[in-house]
């Protein structure tokens, strides 16, 4: 087989190269790199067993401890069922805020340096990446939804708010892996990112409506509950799974889509920085 | 123009330290070139420039005849990289991880499998082609890599230390894929290495590095005669320019992955 050289294109043909292309060249990158992350994962799904369990004991035990006291105001909906999409969102954001772990790996292992030694948009990496995280995160819907089933939870079983429930936790996790990213090219090395990555779970955990409404809260953490992006995927989650309403839920989405994009750019604009 | 490389007068400096300090080389189309010297000479750092990973302080580099300042990304398609460390997914097979690479440069699906099919028969790994990197040697890793840095046929092949923590069986059989490579399809390959045998084995050319500089440049024989002992080795060769022994350690991180990774070879 004879070797065939680039460099026998006209020199001028790569200087313009099409939007179009880029683009093109952007979005099927994107789908090519979620793939191997769906890949890996069929290689071994242990991992989703073992993510299932701590959802399984908040939404049991904490879930069950809480709805004696009564205290907190749910609706017309018992406490576990309030907090059912709360935990849902909880453990998606668990998992997707350690997702630059994975960069982090990837950049010692040395696969980062060759992917961004080759011709490829490296935004690309970034959406790619997170569009894996939010594939894996679906595991988690299924989880939870299996659960409160058995529990018998005051949940709408219907389709299409099934449906609209992943898309939001796809769009949850792609947000929120994103972040992580940018994280993981900012601290550069394993031992400083759990740092960080713990310290800002709980925050963002406690500080949303995930297991109690932002009503109950004071006023100065009201303020942190609203500019924090899992208080819209929470609500958003709440929507769908318990009042069962698909209208009025667009400032929402606008938000969260918002949000994603602009920390995409920021993680694909810091990515690359990581290998120096 | 019969130059795949050119470097001129190449500086990099981290704050006050200078990694690589005015380097000037050049690569002819179909050569195994080599830059030798011991770990902190800054091998890796040239490296880095040239595959368009860092920029460079001051100097000018072409690949293929591209300014490395403008056409960055058109440099990407032109090369092949194998970095230093182990970079094929451990979690993927090695169908997968030819897949991986094959459609990220968007190759179409008859390129793809004809290509990923001519590679794995190449590199003998047709008959491991479905199981985990996970379960492979360190030789077929490395192996797997040189196929997935060539399967969009760049002009130039760039391996940093290839074959660090390799048995010598398997470090023959890497030697063995890279000069078949040169044969059939006339590549580039600009390679580093500190091992002298490495260098004797598949370079025609080699360049001497020692603290960021050129110290000696040429083929292994003309270096040898210019010692002025004609028996002389290539071990020898370096301590003649140098003034120094050739030894691999490093500092602390250096040892720490080179432990590592030869943890992970074996």
């Amino acid at each position: 087989m004879k070797q065939v050289n680039y460099a026998k294109e006209s020199k001028d043909s790569v200087k313009t190269k099409s939007p179009l292309k880029i683009i093109l060249d952007y979005i099927f990158n994107s789908f090519t790199i979620a793939e191997m992350e769906v890949r890996k994962l069929r290689h071994d799904p242990t991992e989703l067993l073992t993510r299932a369990v701590q959802p399984v004991l908040w939404l049991l035990i904490f879930g069950q401890a809480f709805s004696r006291i009564r205290a907190i105001p749910t609706g017309n909906v018992n406490y576990q069922t309030f907090m059912a999409p709360g935990i849902l969102a909880q453990s998606m954001m668990f998992i997707s805020i350690f997702y630059g772990l994975s960069i982090i790996w990837d950049k010692d292992q040395g696969i980062l340096q060759k992917l961004i030694a080759m011709p490829v948009p490296r935004a690309a990496f970034v959406t790619g990446k997170a569009f894996g995280a939010g594939i894996r995160a679906i595991s988690q819907v299924i989880i939870i939804l299996f659960l409160s089933y058995l529990l018998g939870l005051n949940i709408k079983w219907s389709l299409l708010n099934i449906i609209m429930s992943i898309f939001t936790i796809i769009l949850g996790a792609a947000f929120f892996s994103s972040l992580s990213m940018a994280l993981a090219a900012i601290v550069k090395s394993r031992e400083r990112f759990m740092g960080i990555g713990q310290v800002i779970t709980m925050p963002l955990f406690f500080a949303s409506n995930a297991i109690y409404p932002i009503q109950i809260m004071p006023h100065w953490l009201q303020i942190i509950a609203k500019i924090n992006p899992l208080s819209y995927v929470v609500e958003l989650l709440r929507g769908y799974l318990i009042n069962g309403s698909i209208s009025g839920t667009g400032f929402d989405w606008l938000i969260l889509i918002l949000a994603t994009v602009v920390i995409q750019v920021i993680s694909a604009v810091l990515y690359p920085h990581i290998v120096t | 123009m019969n130059f795949s490389i050119e470097i001129k007068n190449l500086k990099k400096k981290f704050r006050d330290f200078e990694a690589v300090g005015g380097i000037t080389f050049n690569v002819e189309k179909g050569e195994v070139f080599g830059l030798l010297g011991p770990n902190g000479a800054g091998k890796t750092t040239t490296i880095r420039m040239i595959t368009t990973l860092m920029p460079p302080t001051s100097g000018e580099i072409f690949v293929a005849g591209y300014d490395a300042k403008k056409y960055g990304a058109t440099i990407r398609k032109y090369i092949g990289y194998v970095p230093q460390a182990l970079s094929a997914d451990s979690t993927l097979t090695g169908y997968e991880n030819l897949l991986f690479v094959a459609k990220l440069l968007r190759l179409n699906k008859k390129e793809r499998e004809e290509r990923i099919d001519y590679i794995l028969n190449m590199l003998n790994l047709k008959d491991a082609e479905n199981r985990l990197i996970k379960e492979y040697s360190g030789g077929m890793i490395r192996r797997l890599e040189i196929g997935q840095a060539i399967i969009h046929r760049p002009e130039v092949l760039i391996l940093d230390e290839p074959t660090v923590g390799l048995d010598p069986v398997a470090r023959l059989n890497v030697w063995k894929v890279l000069e078949t490579l040169r044969k059939e399809t006339g590549l580039t390959i600009l390679i580093t290495t500190h091992y002298m045998e490495e260098a004797e084995a598949i370079c025609g050319r080699i360049a001497i590095m020692n603290s960021g500089k050129i110290v000696a440049m040429g083929t292994p024989e003309e270096l040898k005669l210019k010692t002025g002992n004609p028996d002389a080795t290539l071990e020898d060769v370096f301590t003649f320019f140098t003034g120094n022994q050739l030894e691999s350690g490093g500092s602390y991180r250096e040892t720490s992955q080179l432990r590592k990774r030869i943890q992970r070879f074996s």
